[in-house]
């Protein structure tokens, strides 16, 4: 299961409205547990992939280093990455598989109709590397304590 | 010098996020990475010995790649080298 808090949740499905019509991207930083990971925290990345970023996504290698360097100093871990599919199903495509390497993390993909937000799922890589790897379907579990706090 | 491990990897260190090995090289310091925890070597080389296409190796904040000298570039006990493989993908492929 992935739990992550309200606003995390919506931040992320806004960010897919706002490069509409154009693909998104970003980082989970939080803490890996048995139950599964639980998000403390998103960062906006950019998409590298300016020659098709209405069907593909990349975050550059240094933008990444940094994320991780920020993430060292705040005490969480990369525990997983979101990207947005303009007008296509909130599903993980051949290409989102074949470019997975992060076992353990989950995969946070939303579909963007039209320039809103519709499904947000999340998907879990796992296996011991390349030649077993799969995405299983994970969970979301948004926060309700956290909802409330933020709302007060 | 440290090694930072990224989260996927870390199951072949023993759970360390930042190792510290020897080395006068790049290339030295990733060998006796893999011979401390051998479990990684499939992980992070082909089996040529070249290192995995989406597997980034930075010196600081330079990709060994893109370095003149590439893995023979000289590592000083200051130095930190980060492994961090890509992240990419995108919808239909077809459209």
């Amino acid at each position: 299961m992935l739990t992550l808090s309200l606003s995390e949740y919506e931040g992320l499905r806004a960010h897919g409205e706002e490069t509409y019509p154009q693909e998104c991207c970003g980082v989970l930083l939080g803490n890996a547990a048995p139950e599964g990971n639980r998000v403390l925290q998103t960062v906006r990345a950019g998409n590298a992939r300016t020659d098709s970023a209405h069907n593909r996504y990349n975050i550059a290698p240094e933008e990444l280093v940094r994320i991780q360097r920020q993430a060292r100093k705040l005490g969480l871990d990369i525990v997983g990455f979101y990207h947005s599919h303009p007008d296509h199903p909130a599903m993980w495509s051949s290409t989102d598989f074949a470019e997975a390497h992060w076992v353990g993390c989950s995969y946070v993909i939303t579909s963007v109709e039209k320039g809103s937000a519709k499904i947000t799922n999340s998907f879990l890589l796992t296996g011991t590397g390349e030649d077993d790897k799969k995405f299983i379907d994970e969970p979301v579990e948004i926060e309700m304590r956290a909802m409330q706090q933020e709302r007060a | 010098m440290n090694i930072h491990i990224p989260t996927p990897l870390r199951a072949y260190t023993g759970g360390e996020q930042t190792v510290n090995v020897p080395g006068a090289t790049v290339e030295e310091v990733l060998q006796q990475l893999t011979g401390a925890y051998p479990e990684l070597k499939q992980h992070l080389f082909t089996g040529e010995g070249k290192l995995r296409s989406f597997v980034n190796v930075y010196l600081n904040d330079d990709d060994i790649r893109y370095l003149p000298q590439k893995e023979a570039t000289p590592a000083a006990e200051s130095d930190e080298l980060t492994i961090i493989p890509s992240i990419a993908g995108g919808g239909c492929p077809s459209r």
